[in-house]
């Protein structure tokens, strides 16, 4: 089936939506929107197996409640793409805003640029869902604040180190952040510990770590080794201290 | 240095004469207050907390039970409680951790409130006799309509928003599912299909019992956004983002794991035993433009169709701030005032933060009527309603409907102990424990709680008959049919309510 081309030039994004859903209603598999410039939520809480392709830079919560299409946006993101995702992916070929794939549930959202504040916030897992957040670039403050499951991974392509901003999973009390390189103690947040990274973890991301490098042309074979830092929550009860009864 | 024990809260004796050692105390104290030792009921006072089960099961009235049995020196200031809670703190260096709403001894300006009836000059209306109209419409209401004709017949052309139908005013607010248990839940939820009315999910997804009720139901997501996915926002017949809560405006919440068992971190979406933390703020709402994003987002993956309320905890600047909701596209705003129920909070925000709902209501209602915009978003009351009086107060205020939580409860059995953060509740409201949560059986739960909703509805409908009303919409707002007591002039002219004899 040859894809479905939408304009969205000077759309309103609840017509554009629309039509989308209509498309994916009807069987469409495969879309095609071209200057998307700034219209918020696009596929939000779309299901299905449709592949949107997204040519500009789409507004605020792309893909919120997303349940099963993908998306490859070719520009930027604004804030919170992949919002409390259930299902499907997001590959933005640029950088994207703040509170990226806050508690997402599962799926993933890969970043070839950065990302600003607070992002992978509170996410979540169960069972075999086990949300991904994998970015090239770096990230700003509180990334992975009061995770509750999945996976982040940061590359720090083209950063003298990964991270550099504090409050690094702070509050985290499931899941684990994955940073290249060393992360600075300093950087951490309360209730986060940083653990070695070793040979079983580098086999189990290896799959993500080549997922991620294939989708945005990167050489895999410099990311293939144990230079990361992995943090994980201290506990899985981060406040069963701090109270007493009346 | 010990600081040895302070003095019993509860003393529990038995009436040897009348006991016939039945052991339903025993079988029925969830806390172990009771054990049979040598054919001898014994008592540990200590761990008794006044939940009044074995009371209610005992079938020769052979318990008693006394408040505070020990005095302190009495002093006005430093309390008992005071006292105790220096020792505890002292003890433990913690937050301490408390039940159920405010209870500190702040003035009720409900009791402080009467209304109107008719005498000669405008006759009262028998509620017998003539319809009563309760019916509420939740939602935004078009600031005109526009018609189209067509020989004679008559079309509307304005587009309606979606609002919710309510037989009654009165709406079952959010517990979760975690917080309260499946049958306490499933209670609720038969009584509201029942009654034509709507019951809050709270924040902890909906377990598949609940499906068939879900027409009645409000999905509620607040920032931890648990067990939160499309299928769940589409299952309710409204959603509503919660972004405070009276009992703890401004703080978020922590579902302790031992709360946390397979069937409740199914429906959040959670691992078993792992803490279910809501953070303080919802972490993509960071000021007014981020929550008509959300707002926005919730209707755009639900195809507009549903009605989206904002509840904020009843604080200083309510009356702005939900100025500021009106126009977010929220169809409702939800205000909780600082006697709001709670399965837990920090003793401190419950006993001190927020404003009573009486003064939030009216200074909201006030609010959007100055601005224009009353008719964008209808206004739900809740936090501390206790009786059909309360509700035509609310309503008379400027509230469209309210949201009960503690009566509903206690419409179950709960005797407002105030222990609920312990998973212990032995009425199986508060627990996860299948053992006590069998003790409610559904079907005559949802009949006390709709016995409860329909009284309350009859009451309402004589007093608006009394005062001369025949619909629920003449007495929204309608500040004329209440009159204050005792209120100072500074709480009048907020409630915009004359004086008694005025």
């Amino acid at each position: 089936m040859e894809p479905l081309v939408i304009d969205a030039k000077g759309m309103h994004y609840t017509p554009l939506n629309k039509m989308i859903r209509e498309a994916v209603a009807s069987g469409v598999k495969e879309i095609v929107l071209n200057n998307v410039l700034g219209q918020r939520f696009i596929g939000n809480g779309l299901r299905g197996d449709a592949k949107i392709t997204i040519n500009g830079v789409p507004g605020g919560d792309l893909g919120m409640f997303m349940s099963g299409p993908e998306c490859e946006i070719f520009g930027d993101a604004e804030h919170a793409p992949g919002n409390t995702m259930d299902s499907g992916a997001l590959f933005i070929h640029g950088s994207a805003g703040d509170a990226v794939a806050h508690s997402m549930r599962g799926g993933k959202v890969f970043v070839k640029g950065n990302i600003g504040y607070r992002g992978g916030i509170h996410m979540k897992e169960y069972e075999d869902k086990r949300p991904i957040l994998a970015v090239g670039g770096t990230s700003h403050a509180f990334l992975g604040e009061y995770m509750a499951g999945g996976l982040i991974l940061i590359f720090g392509i083209g950063q003298e180190s990964a991270v550099q901003d504090r409050g690094i999973g702070s509050g985290i009390h499931g899941g684990e952040i994955v940073i290249r390189g060393d992360v600075n103690e300093k950087l951490l947040g309360v209730g986060a510990k940083k653990v070695a990274f070793n040979e079983d973890d580098l086999k189990r991301l290896t799959p993500v770590i080549k997922e991620f490098c294939e989708r945005f042309g990167i050489d895999p074979s410099s990311f293939l080794d144990t230079n990361y830092s992995r943090i994980i929550p201290a506990s899985s009860r981060p406040f069963a201290g701090k109270y007493t009864w009346e | 240095m010990s600081l040895g024990s302070v003095p019993l809260k509860y003393k529990i004796s038995i009436d040897r004469e009348q006991c016939m050692k039945c052991m339903r105390c025993v079988d029925n104290c969830s806390y172990g207050v009771y054990r049979i030792e040598n054919d001898k009921i014994l008592i540990d006072s200590r761990k008794c907390t006044a939940c009044h089960r074995c009371i209610s099961m005992c079938p020769r009235d052979a318990i008693m039970l006394q408040e505070k049995p020990v005095d302190y020196r009495s002093h006005p200031l430093w309390t008992a409680e005071a006292r105790e809670d220096v020792i505890n703190q002292a003890r433990t260096g913690k937050i301490i951790l408390a039940g159920m709403g405010n209870a500190r001894d702040y003035p009720i300006i409900f009791d402080r409130l009467v209304l109107d009836a008719c005498q000669v000059t405008n006759p009262s209306i028998d509620p017998l006799r003539e319809p009563m109209e309760l019916r509420t419409y939740l939602g935004k209401k078009p600031a005109k309509l526009e018609f189209t004709k067509n020989d004679g017949d008559v079309e509307l052309k304005t587009k309606l928003a979606p609002n919710l139908k309510l037989d009654t005013p009165i709406m079952i607010g959010h517990m979760s599912y975690g917080a309260i248990s499946l049958n306490a839940q499933l209670s609720l939820a038969k009584a509201v299909a029942k009654t034509g009315t709507f019951m809050g999910t709270g924040e902890g997804g909906m377990h598949e019992s609940i499906y068939p009720y879900q027409d009645h139901t409000i999905v509620q997501i607040a920032s931890g956004r648990f067990g939160v996915d499309i299928n769940y926002l589409e299952r309710g017949a409204a959603i509503e983002i919660k972004v405070g809560q009276g009992a703890k405006p401004g703080i978020g919440g922590h579902l302790p794991g031992e709360k946390v068992c397979s069937d409740v971190s199914c429906t959040r979406m959670i691992p078993l035993g792992s803490d279910a933390i809501s953070p303080a703020p919802h972490h993509d709402i960071y000021s007014i433009e981020d929550l008509a994003q959300l707002v926005r987002s919730l209707k755009e993956a639900t195809e507009w169709k549903k009605p989206v309320f904002v509840k904020i905890a009843a604080v200083h600047n309510v009356a702005a701030i939900a100025a500021g909701v009106a126009r977010s596209s929220a169809d409702a705003v939800v205000i909780d005032g600082f006697r709001g129920g709670t399965g837990a909070a920090p003793k401190v925000f419950r006993d001190n933060v927020g404003i009573p709902i009486e003064a939030a209501i009216a200074a909201v209602d006030q609010k959007l009527n100055d601005q224009g915009i009353r008719n964008e978003v209808s206004l739900i009351a809740s936090g501390g309603i206790r009786n059909s009086a309360d509700i035509a107060k609310s309503i008379a205020l400027g509230a469209d409907a309210v949201y009960i939580g503690t009566a509903s409860l206690i419409a179950l059995g709960c005797r407002v102990c105030g222990n609920c953060y312990r998973g212990l509740c032995p009425w199986g409201i508060a627990t996860q424990k299948p053992e006590l949560v069998n003790r409610i059986d559904p079907e005559l739960g949802s009949e006390h709680v709709a016995n409860l909703i329909n009284a309350w509805t009859l009451e309402l409908s004589e007093l608006m008959g009394a005062a001369g009303l025949n619909s629920i919409e003449s007495l929204r707002g309608n500040r004329e049919r209440l009159r204050g007591y005792m209120l100072d002039e500074g709480l009048l002219n907020v409630l915009k309510v004359e004086s008694v004899g005025a």
